[in-house]
């Protein structure tokens, strides 16, 4: 089992309409490991990071092919619950998103919509959750105030601590830092570097030395197709394809 | 210069015609007030304000003694309004959030205009709903002589004010950020929870606007109350029973009376109590409107 990867893409083609945006994807992501994705806009990465979670499922028009599997089992198979898909591969998105209700009750949400009504519990594991996401000491005398009361660094990190409540098995993270200044974004790269001890981290990120510093693996994508895909050391020492060199040396892009 | 002179001078001439514009508006709502307020107070020479306020016996034409208590139409202008509400409001909010959520965009764009002329529709022709339609349904359901009573008068008062719930209510819950629903769905919510524990929440000072707005509407309506509600000027005993409302009585009882008598001052006073109400329900309204839309930015 040990070897099976974590989740995975087989030959994954996506369209929004008749436009085509991922052109026969395939990467298998390891368990507790951080796999970073790169590439210029548009290139499809937050496209391909939202089939993970079944994001895309909301927008009209999209077509999807290939099997996307989650410890073997197809994520797009008709059986599957949705719910308890995205219960199972938590999402940060790219600006922080905390609902306009008490720091408390952003984590509380998604252990009641699961049905958990023991307060104690619900009180306990907001409180690990918050541990986790290195947030508690901040604001552990402000729980009962609004989360925009946050600054962005700390709604981000409130963002990361709602998915890791209702204990995820992978952690989608699309481009977190991007509307965070430099010393927020270091502490949330700290962050992911724990994580990946207890989660499979997948993240998209548009800064190539934040993947450098925080993935084990890297995928170079461009124009929806992956290009490269290997190691992050050897991604940014030693690539074997001349576009990810172009791209890493800041050739273009 | 002379040519910068002149250009200040077209400068100046277009603020005066705005602000001209902008301060007869002002003056035309204050001047209302002020008619009303002074044309209601010379009611109060004779008609002790206690009486006025606490008595429900309206009767200002009769012979031995007449009476000013307006309690009976203030209780059936609060039963038929308070009854559209009960009516209105969760068929309202419902239909909004079907359109903001569930409905299909294209649906969603023929469905909410046609609510909204749905406001346009006047008061009169509602009001022959009432008499030809749902009277003799309502006289049938409950055995009554006839259905002109306060549930009559709810059910059309409810369909008028339905387009302003509906409309301000789909309006703001259209405005809740995307991402409040892609963070709830993606911690494994379904659309369900998704509309009722972050959605409608998010919403709510918009949804409780529009309520506030349909019920003002709904307690200044005239017409449509005065042909279905019977205008019996007696206290009402029950949902059941025919009553009268406050505009009613003023659109009643207002051609025939003969000018500058207490009658005439007293419906004046009925009238400003009116206007103080729906005053307020679209002061606190706005009020809750304002702080919504600090909130959004």
């Amino acid at each position: 089992m040990k070897n099976q990867a974590k989740i995975e893409a087989r030959n994954v083609n996506f369209y929004y309409g008749s436009q085509i945006a991922l052109k026969n994807i395939n990467i298998a992501c390891e368990e507790n490991k951080v796999t970073a994705l790169i590439g210029p806009s548009g290139c499809g990465k937050s496209t391909f990071i939202r089939t993970l979670n079944r994001m895309n499922d909301v927008i009209p028009g999209i077509k999807i092919e290939g099997d996307i599997l989650l410890e073997g089992e197809n994520i797009y198979h008709p059986k599957v619950d949705i719910a308890v898909l995205r219960k199972r591969v938590g999402m940060v998105f790219q600006k922080p998103n905390p609902f306009p209700k008490s720091i408390f009750n952003n984590i509380a949400y998604g252990l009641r919509i699961n049905g958990m009504r023991d307060k104690r519990k619900i009180e306990m594991i907001v409180e690990k959750s918050l541990k986790e996401a290195t947030l508690w000491d901040e604001i552990k005398d402000r729980m009962d105030e609004n989360a925009f009361s946050l600054s962005g660094g700390q709604q981000q990190r409130l963002c990361i601590a709602r998915s890791l409540a209702i204990k995820p098995e992978v952690i989608l993270f699309d481009e977190p830092c991007s509307a965070i200044d430099p010393v927020a974004t270091a502490k949330i790269e700290e962050l992911i570097h724990q994580l990946k001890e207890h989660y499979t981290v997948i993240v998209v990120t548009h800064n190539m030395q934040q993947a450098a510093r925080i993935s084990d693996f890297t995928a170079f994508m461009m124009l929806g197709e992956i290009v490269e895909y290997d190691k992050t050391d050897k991604i940014f020492t030693n690539p074997s394809n001349t576009l990810t060199e172009d791209y890493i040396t800041g050739r273009f892009g | 210069m002379k040519k910068k002179k002149f250009s200040d001078l077209k400068e100046s001439v277009i603020k005066a015609f705005f602000f001209t514009n902008g301060i007869l508006t002002v003056m035309i709502l204050f001047g209302i007030f002020a008619l009303l307020l002074f044309t209601a107070i010379p009611a109060f020479r004779e008609i002790d304000l206690k009486e006025f306020f606490t008595s429900h016996q309206w009767n200002p034409t009769s012979p031995v003694k007449e009476h000013y208590g307006i309690l009976s139409m203030v209780a059936g202008t609060f039963m038929v309004s308070l009854g559209a509400m009960i009516i209105a409001i969760p068929i309202g909010i419902g239909t909004a959030s079907y359109l903001s959520d569930v409905a299909h965009w294209k649906v969603r764009e023929i469905v909410k205009p046609i609510v909204e002329i749905l406001a346009g529709i006047p008061s009169v022709v509602i009001g022959f709903l009432g008499i030809v339609l749902f009277g003799p349904i309502l006289a049938k359901i409950f055995g009554t002589s006839n259905g002109l009573n306060a549930i009559n008068g709810s059910l059309l008062l409810a369909i008028m004010a339905l387009p302003t719930i509906v409309s301000i209510s789909e309006d703001s819950l259209s405005a809740v950020p995307k991402t409040y629903s892609d963070a709830s769905l993606a911690l494994g919510a379904n659309r369900w929870q998704t509309l009722v524990r972050v959605k409608l929440p998010a919403s709510l000072s918009g949804i409780i606007a529009a309520v506030m707005l349909g019920m003002g509407r709904a307690i200044g309506e005239t017409m449509t109350v005065l042909m279905a509600t019977g205008n019996a000027p007696a206290f009402p005993r029950g949902f059941l029973s025919s009553i009268r409302t406050m505009t009613a009585t003023i659109a009643i009882e207002l051609g025939e009376v003969p000018y500058y008598s207490t009658h005439y001052y007293a419906l004046f006073a009925v009238g400003l109590v009116l206007f103080l109400i729906t005053f307020i329900l679209n002061l606190l309204s706005d009020v809750i409107l304002n702080k919504y839309q600090e909130r959004e930015q």
